[in-house]
């Protein structure tokens, strides 16, 4: 046990980058060079704004996970809850001084970068858990004062973010955070309960949403309810979607994109655009990719030798398969339109980075897997 | 520490355990994903698909070319001009304000024409394009060129628009096109379809038969367009066809003719080739140009022709009905030879009245005819001889002969929804018409074309071409038929159906209903004995070119022109005692109770080809009224008889 301690306390810069995870490096490359590929056909087949933006963003916050990805897991463990309050303070900071931008204030000036925090938030809350589950005994878990702990940590954020109004960001916190604590091993009758008076709170809930975010959970269940309005881009997203048959309308070649019917094609309806170009063959091989990168986040997770890797890991790993699944049930007319951008692929500075983040504290895990935090 | 560890165990076999579900649930939703992009893309693939064209793809249709109609020497009489438009897209003007009020002072538009325009461009979208102007005169046209470099967005158009050049001429034969109307819409699935906004259809006659010959195909320009409308670029380009071009059987000269003929009087002409049918003029007095409907006719114009007590709307050839008068003696004449009523030597006195049940029946001259023959009576037109020779016919063998000759029966076949059939009484049609039984009286009456009798002037031009090619069925055209027999051909048919029918002398006893059921075949006989019909012809010919005919003044002695004729003077209101003792000059009577003048004719005698009537509508005597008018139409007729037989003789080598 001493020994096993004692090993791998240090490791030399080549054999940190020897231990790379270069599957996941393909992976994180390949929807890097797709995502640039795509917003290019979003400025229709010129290097705009957009797809200028986006490789700048792509690079940069690549290169940094790189960077970081030295770094040891231990330093994530021990700023884990400086992390979270950070990142809360930047979410109340958001609150009363954020910028406005359609209707919904979500956006803190950072004099260099206009940062979203709620984007960070997505990614602070799996690292705050992980650390606040690495020390907790098993049969401790389920009790009073963790339980009141772990809530407080969730609701706190969740309930910031949809003040902003931001619904869909503060489903997936909500989402991630809940897998984790789940993960953790919390008893399973207690989300069946918090469920069941979540469901009796619906119409409740329902009552005090905005009204445009009812009408959209209204033309969800019926898109040809006001075609033009709320249906609109369920609609037009599905035809964008089916038209692209077996392989696509061609790169550059989306008709639904380029004449303008798809909206928000760059950020949410980005895989719209994809799936439209390239049919059910590209889409098919995105989905792959995203598989290949989450099953390979749970794999090293999997062989972490720390609690707080794992936890991460498989909290992280959900949490991207909740965005891409969310995302894609939402653009293929599965679920409501709710704001959820797709990791990678959408544009948006805030989720790059975030995602960047978790990729470097998931990278770290692997390097240091044979670490142990005590 | 061993708790520890044990602890750390479960905590690991926990979160390792619970992983594994996930990655189960994960594995189920990424399936399913993949199941409803499946869906999408692959099974309803060609919904989308057709869904996504449907989005991007919009066409604009442009107004088909309109076919022309030509007259029998080919002549244009309705055909497209060009006309210059001024046509402006709002979204390639920088200042639409500043823009409209050059425009303004360029055109001279009126304060009306303006807010038109504005109100016009506040209703449709920005790109789409805005038409200042339909048709502008060159004068405005080339003023707008002149400063078109100062007027961006502005574009002058070269387009068609319907034309008659013969103006009012032939209204009433090709009717007038003016904007498709809703109901239009409904009523032709041809116009229904082709339909661009500001399209012309055709409102009445010709044009309205012939709208699906016409009416061409649109030219399609297919537009990728954006979710906004816009068009983003042209992905290709159908050119349309132009309708069918119809040539008729007219003769531009003879219908000019007969307008001036008709110039300031109410009536109608007609003239037929009593061969092939062919109208050669038809023609309704008084006439108006279709051209003032073509951008919307101005009030004033409209009431004018609305409330001209002379009535230009109703085209008097086809649909109006009038009492024919003395014109239908012939008919009765040849009705009591045919069923061997009469003789021809048969005699009767005229004292210039009759009596019949207490009722005194006049004949139009007071002093009375003497003792006359057939061939007297119809050449002086004695009423007396026609009251006994009918009253021994009755009126139903007189029915199935005036029927079987035209009369009571539509001429054309569908060609003019407004034509009329008009009325031949019988004692069957009295009793279901009317409930009321026949009364002798009344046949007497009928014998001179009064009473319920009633016919159009088309008609009685049709009954007078099938007694003059002696006694012959035709049916009457205006479209040109290329594949239309030679005279010469015709004339033996003719011959042939005497020789085969000649056998059958039932084809008298016919019912009138047999006739037009079954549809009598082209150029059968309509007569027993063809001697009937000459004799009735030959009367006709005393009655023009006799010393005593009622249209002896009206004769030309030229054996070239040579016609014969038969005037009817048609009285409007019965004429009462006070009436008759006054007997008041014609332009003492008030214009509604002035008798309607009528006069049948054919020619050249010698050899007969053309039929003609003439009405006069209140004009006065048949005599005085129509047949001078008769006289100088068929100069008119057998001069061009020569050109119209050269360009039959080329279409005929051009085959």
């Amino acid at each position: 046990m001493f020994e096993q301690s004692s090993y791998s306390d240090q490791y030399t810069f080549f054999q940190k980058l020897r231990s790379f995870d270069f599957i996941l490096i393909f992976c994180i490359l390949c929807l890097g060079v797709i995502s640039n590929l795509s917003m290019y056909s979003t400025d229709g087949g010129q290097f705009l704004y957009h797809s200028k933006s986006h490789f700048i963003r792509f690079v940069t916050f690549f290169s940094m996970m790189i960077i970081l990805s030295f770094i040891n897991l231990r330093f994530w463990h021990s700023t884990a809850y400086l992390f979270y309050t950070i990142t809360l303070a930047f979410l109340i900071w958001a609150s009363i001084y954020g910028i406005t931008a359609s209707g919904s204030q979500r956006w803190i000036n950072l004099y260099f970068i206009n940062l979203q925090p709620s984007e960070l938030m997505k990614i602070a809350i799996i690292v705050c858990f992980a650390r606040y589950f690495h020390r907790e005994q098993m049969t401790n878990i389920n009790s009073f004062k963790n339980i009141i702990v772990s809530i407080a940590i969730l609701i706190l954020p969740i309930l910031l973010v949809i003040s902003q109004p931001d619904l869909g960001t503060s489903i997936l916190i909500a989402m991630s955070g809940i897998i984790v604590m789940w993960l953790a091993g919390f008893n399973i009758k207690y989300f069946v309960y918090s469920g069941l008076v979540l469901v009796v709170s619906l119409p409740f809930v329902i009552s005090i949403l905005k009204p445009y975010q009812k009408l959209r959970v209204l033309s969800f269940f019926n898109p040809d309810r006001d075609p033009l309005g709320a249906g609109y881009q369920i609609i037009q997203s599905k035809i964008a979607v089916g038209s692209g048959g077996l392989t696509g309308k061609g790169y550059l070649k989306g008709t639904q994109s380029y004449l303008e019917f798809l909206p928000e094609k760059h950020t949410d309806f980005i895989f719209t655009l994809f799936s439209e170009e390239h049919g059910f063959v590209g889409s098919l091989i995105l989905l792959i990719l995203y598989a290949v990168l989450i099953f390979r986040i749970l794999n090293i997770g999997s062989k972490s030798r720390s609690y707080f890797g794992k936890l991460f890991c498989y909290g992280f790993g959900s949490a991207i398969f909740v965005y891409v699944a969310v995302n894609m049930s939402m653009v293929l007319g599965l679920l409501p339109i709710v704001g959820s951008p797709l990791p990678i692929m959408s544009y948006g500075g805030s989720s790059m980075l975030a995602t960047m983040i978790g990729l470097s504290i998931v990278m770290s895990t692997k390097i240091h897997s044979k670490q142990i935090i005590h | 520490m061993f708790d520890d560890g044990g602890s750390n165990v479960r905590k690991y076999n926990t979160v390792n355990r619970r992983v594994f579900i996930l990655k189960i649930a994960k594995g189920i939703i990424f399936t399913g994903i993949v199941a409803r992009l499946f869906s999408l893309q692959i099974t309803e693939n060609k919904k989308y698909l057709t869904l996504s064209d449907k989005n991007r793809l919009r066409e604009w249709r442009l107004p088909p070319i309109r076919g022309e109609f030509e007259d029998f020497f080919g002549n244009v009489v309705a055909g497209n001009t060009k006309v210059y438009q001024l046509h402006v897209v709002p979204e390639q003007v920088e200042d639409f304000k500043y823009l409209m009020v050059r425009l303004k002072n360029i055109l001279s538009l009126t304060d009306k024409q303006f807010s038109k325009i504005v109100k016009k461009k506040s209703q449709q979208k920005n790109w789409e394009t805005l038409i200042i102007s339909e048709n502008l005169t060159w004068d405005q046209f080339s003023k707008v060129n002149f400063y078109l470099h100062e007027l961006s967005g502005v574009k002058p158009v070269l387009s068609v628009a319907r034309s008659y050049p013969f103006k009012e001429n032939y209204t009433h034969v090709l009717g007038y096109v003016a904007r498709a109307s809703e109901n239009d819409l409904i009523n032709n699935e041809e116009i229904k379809n082709k339909h661009v906004p500001g399209l012309r259809v055709g409102k009445s006659g010709l044009e309205k038969t012939f709208e699906n010959n016409l009416i061409g195909t649109n030219s399609v320009k297919r537009y990728e367009v954006n979710a906004f409308g816009k068009r983003i670029n042209q992905v290709d380009f159908q050119e349309g066809a132009k309708g069918d071009k119809i040539k008729l059987t007219v003769d531009t000269e003879i219908q000019k003719l007969c307008n001036e003929l008709l110039a300031d009087k109410a009536g109608s002409i007609s003239v037929m080739d009593i061969f092939t049918g062919e109208i050669i003029a038809m023609h309704s007095s008084p006439s108006f140009d279709p051209n003032l409907f073509m951008y919307g006719i101005s009030h004033k114009d409209w009431d004018s022709i609305r409330e001209n007590p002379l009535k230009p709307l109703i085209n008097k050839t086809i649909s109006g009905l009038y009492s024919p008068g003395s014109i239908i003696k012939p008919i009765v004449a040849l009705s009591a030879l045919e069923n061997d009523v009469i003789s021809t030597k048969f005699k009767v006195n005229c004292s210039g009245k009759t009596e019949l049940y207490g009722q005194t029946y006049h004949c139009w001259k007071k002093e009375g005819h003497g003792v006359v023959n057939l061939r007297d009576a119809l050449k002086q037109s004695c009423d007396t001889f026609f009251y006994e020779m009918s009253r021994r016919l009755g009126v139903d063998r007189l029915n199935v002969t005036a029927r079987r000759f035209g009369l009571g029966n539509t001429v054309f076949k569908n060609l003019y929804s407004e034509e009329k059939r008009g009325l031949v009484p019988s004692t069957k049609w009295k009793k279901d018409a009317l409930g009321k039984g026949w009364v002798l009286g009344e046949t007497l009456i009928t014998g001179i074309g009064q009473g319920y009798i009633q016919t159009t002037p088309l008609q009685l031009c049709l009954m007078t071409a099938q007694l003059a090619n002696g006694g012959f069925k035709i049916f009457p055209r205006i479209t040109f038929d290329k594949n239309q027999e030679p005279i010469e051909k015709i004339k033996y048919k003719m011959s042939q159906s005497l020789v085969v029918d000649n056998d059958n002398s039932s084809s008298l006893i016919r019912s009138a209903e047999d006739l037009f059921n079954k549809g009598e075949k082209e150029y059968t006989k309509l007569f027993r004995n063809q001697e009937n019909i000459k004799f009735v012809l030959e009367a006709m010919y005393a009655s023009t070119n006799e010393i005593r005919g009622t249209s002896y003044r009206s004769r030309i002695d030229d054996p070239k022109y040579r016609f014969a004729g038969k005037t009817g003077t048609a009285q409007v209101k019965k004429i009462t005692k006070i009436q008759r003792e006054l007997d008041l000059d014609t332009s003492q009577i008030p214009y509604e109770e002035r008798d309607h003048a009528w006069f049948v004719a054919f020619g050249p005698y010698k050899d007969p080809r053309y039929s003609l009537s003439v009405f006069v509508e209140h004009g006065g005597s048949g005599s005085s009224a129509a047949a001078p008018l008769a006289k100088k139409l068929m100069k008119k007729i057998i001069d061009r008889h020569e050109e119209r037989e050269k360009i039959r003789k080329n279409r005929l080598m051009e085959i």
